[in-house]
């Protein structure tokens, strides 16, 4: 089924050929940073953590978000969501594997990151977050594979790869579930030091991954015969408003704790995020118009007449995705290190190679999903022809 | 593609994966590892130091344990504060002891500085969320790294309440300035580092070169370095005759360096 | 078989250039150049034996490694009794001083750059070559 992605559009072509470009920049960055060391980032002895680990972060919940149209289809035969599934599960495998980048492209010693399986610990939360990643990333190959090959024949898919479906639902749930523990076990970082911090990341992801989705299902529609379904666009749209609402309901729930109890450890990293810290106000911006998205977007999607119009969806949800990017891949990590242990401010911010590295991760990630997305279209096409 | 072919091609991915995934041939040691401790090296139940911060501030200038850290160490001088690496600095007594800070406190100690190193505590959280073991407790309570497996994931750096370790941003050679010491190795880009109560001095008998150095400098008795378990060693005693305090006790993680005020 | 000519003739230009070294040097007589590590000048007798080295040096280390940072054991015993301290600083570079002079010929001969030098330091203290 691979040679279908051989055979494509000009625009086709020309799509590849720019993520390529891109992904080829951001690997030159990358061999500039294994020689001079990751001192060319903008990261610190007091913020260690930030654009990479971010970017993580952030597609962690993205990848797990496949479990929302998983979950209605094959627990529940919601029929809406037959052509989607196969647009989640490549979404997700295109989201893990730039998961699995960033965090390399991390590591001080990449060459010795199979240490993490050559002496697995269990204590820590980054072995077990490698684990879950990797398994994720080999189901949802081998679901989307055994599932797809049997749609592209027109036959049922074998008996035994509907429990592996099902496990696929509490592992997507686990990825980022771990990915948040990773964070909020620590008491070195009162930030992060939170029971909500699992449960609005995974808010967070039901809102932006969806919100994905619904953009990548609206781009198939207008420039491939590919069409999801109306019922199928529309019945994620209303999973993404309530996530949204969730996601919105929780941070306000986490500033009325920061806000009202006026402890300094909690208060100060919610007041530079908002207010700025000490005369150090860099993510401020950021943060207000993150939220602005965020209950705009929300206020809308509460609306049928605007929610169901699919011009009006599309911004929308290129709104939340901003939105929920901002305050997971800008606002979450780095604010854990402001202030520091010591009551220091170091603010970071990313450099050019570091940008161009992350830049050429997301090229390369959406080149995969560009090139699955095509063999999904095209197959489709001939099962309709 | 032909049916037989694709088999062959199939087979032989799986011969390939299956031959790379055999263990790779070591061999085994000729000899033995014996169990024997050097000559003279000396041994604790638990390693701890006693800071005496008003005898310490008696000589507000003095660096002569940060010095000899250091320079022992080969622990580079980088200028710029976001990359720098140290092993034990001074840090203000209002950022070192929040908890114990106010507008109104005495002027013996407002303003001024306190030493800090890694605190090996008992309880470790940099420990524990090490992927690799690279860092780990050992029996006598050092808090220990192992460079080599380092993957500088810098997790234990995010772990650490009291900002007690460095990261080796590029390669640290070339900001040796001190002169580079041949008998201890330096770092590569890439891994953390931080103090590791002179290890490499108590197997020869000698206590940690800033322990060392201070009794030189300042007399006994500013930094006193021993065994806690011992109720007749110094520390210990040291420990019973006067109020001491820790960083940040309210997180668990039983440092192991005590400030007598 | 399609294109034979073309395989057949391919297949003996691949191996004749795969064995060039073998056939060239025995054609001829240079032999190429044989490294020469510079051997310490007045202990003739290693930890362990010459050819148990040659094979094994690296395995050795590392078992050194692993006991003197992770284990805190420092007193190696050999197979044949004697009792040394496991150190690449003290024991082996107390010997073998230079290594620019012993390690990294053989290891340059055949291409090889390990990392030790990275950190460790022979009496020099210089970064060296690699």
């Amino acid at each position: 089924m691979l040679e279908k992605a051989l055979h494509g559009s000009r625009r086709y072509w020309t799509l590849i050929g720019i993520l390529s470009a891109l992904a080829l920049v951001g690997v030159l960055a990358y061999l500039k940073q294994l020689s001079a060391g990751l001192v060319i980032t903008g990261l610190s002895r007091d913020v260690p953590w930030g654009l990479y680990i971010a970017q993580f972060t952030f597609l962690v919940g993205v990848a797990a978000s496949a479990v929302m149209v998983v979950l209605p289809y094959y627990l529940h035969n919601y029929k809406a969501f037959g052509r989607l599934t196969i647009l989640g599960e490549f979404l997700a495998i295109g989201a893990v594997t730039m998961c699995m980048l960033f965090i390399f492209v991390d590591m001080g010693q990449p060459t010795r990151v199979l240490n993490v399986i050559l002496y697995p610990t269990p204590n820590s939360l980054m072995f077990w977050d490698m684990m879950v990643l990797l398994g994720y990333l080999v189901l949802n190959i081998l679901i989307a594979y055994v599932t797809f090959t049997s749609e592209a024949k027109e036959v049922h898919p074998p008996s035994w790869i509907k429990p592996i479906i099902i496990l696929s639902i509490p592992w997507a749930i686990s990825i980022h579930t771990v990915t948040a523990f990773l964070y909020s076990g620590l008491g070195a970082r009162p930030f992060w030091l939170t029971a909500i911090l699992a449960p609005r990341f995974l808010a967070s992801a039901f809102a932006s991954g969806p919100s994905l989705l619904i953009v990548f299902c609206l781009i198939l529609r207008k420039y491939t015969t590919f069409d999801a379904g109306e019922e199928a666009i529309k019945k994620l749209s209303q999973i993404v408003t309530y996530a949204m609402a969730i996601n919105i309901f929780f941070v306000l729930v986490e500033l009325f704790t920061a806000l009202y109890s006026d402890i300094p450890e909690h208060k100060h990293h919610f007041e530079y995020l908002f207010f700025g810290l000490h005369g150090h106000n860099a993510l401020v911006p950021f943060m207000w118009t993150s939220q602005f998205l965020a209950v705009t977007a929300l206020v809308l999607l509460l609306f049928p007449k605007i929610r169901n119009n699919f011009t009006y969806l599309f911004v929308i949800c290129v709104g939340i995705v901003a939105a929920i990017w901002i305050e997971k891949g800008l606002g979450m990590v780095v604010t854990g290190f402001i202030p520091s242990p010591l009551g220091k401010v170091t603010e970071y911010s990313p450099t050019l190679r570091e940008g161009l590295i992350t830049l050429g991760i997301y090229a390369g990630g959406f080149l995969i999903i560009t090139v699955l997305y095509k063999i999904a279209v095209s197959v489709r096409e001939e099962l309709e022809a | 593609m032909d049916e037989s072919r694709r088999a062959f091609l199939k087979t032989a991915g799986c011969a390939i994966l299956g031959a790379g995934l055999a263990a790779p041939i070591t061999r085994a040691v000729a000899g033995a590892v014996s169990a024997d401790a050097m000559p003279g090296e000396l041994t604790a139940g638990r390693w701890a130091i006693a800071v005496n911060v008003r005898k310490c501030l008696e000589r507000e200038d003095c660096r002569a344990c940060i010095d000899a850290c250091h320079v022992a160490h080969n622990v580079p001088l980088i200028k710029d504060p976001l990359r720098e690496i140290k092993w034990i600095w001074k840090e203000s007594f209002k950022d070192t002891f929040a908890a114990e800070s106010h507008p109104y406190l005495e002027k013996g100690l407002a303003g001024k500085n306190v030493l800090v190193l890694c605190n090996h505590c008992d309880n470790p959280p940099c420990v524990r969320v090490c992927p690799t073991k690279a860092t780990w407790k050992r029996p006598d309570g050092i808090v220990m790294m192992d460079q080599h497996r380092c993957i500088g994931c810098r997790y234990c750096i995010v772990g650490c309440p009291y900002g007690s370790r460095s990261f080796n941003w590029q390669d640290p050679r070339p900001f040796i300035t001190t002169g580079i010491k041949p008998e201890y190795p330096t770092r590569m880009k890439g891994v953390v580092e931080k103090c590791t109560f002179c290890t490499e001095r108590l197997i020869k008998g000698l206590p940690p070169a800033c322990v060392e150095v201070c009794n030189k400098v300042a007399g006994p008795g500013t930094m006193t370095f021993g065994d806690i378990r011992d109720p007749n060693s110094e520390v210990a005693r040291m420990l019973k005759d006067g109020f001491s305090i820790r960083r940040k006790p309210e997180l668990g993680t039983e440092p192991q360096i005590f400030y007598l005020v | 078989m399609y294109d034979k000519g073309k395989i057949m003739a391919g297949l003996a230009a691949f191996l004749v250039m795969i064995t060039l070294p073998f056939w060239y040097s025995a054609a001829t007589g240079k032999a190429g150049v044989k490294p020469d590590p510079v051997l310490p000048k007045t202990e003739k007798k290693c930890v362990e034996s010459r050819q148990y080295m040659r094979d094994a040096h690296m395995d050795l280390l590392n078992r050194w490694r692993d006991a003197v940072v992770r284990e805190d054991r420092h007193i190696y015993v050999s197979q044949d009794g004697t009792r040394y301290e496991m150190s690449l600083n003290n024991t082996c570079m107390k010997c073998h001083e230079e290594r620019a002079q012993f390690c990294d010929k053989c290891h340059t001969y055949m291409g090889e750059n390990p990392f030790c030098w990275d950190c460790h330091l022979d009496k020099k203290g210089v970064k060296g070559v690699l």
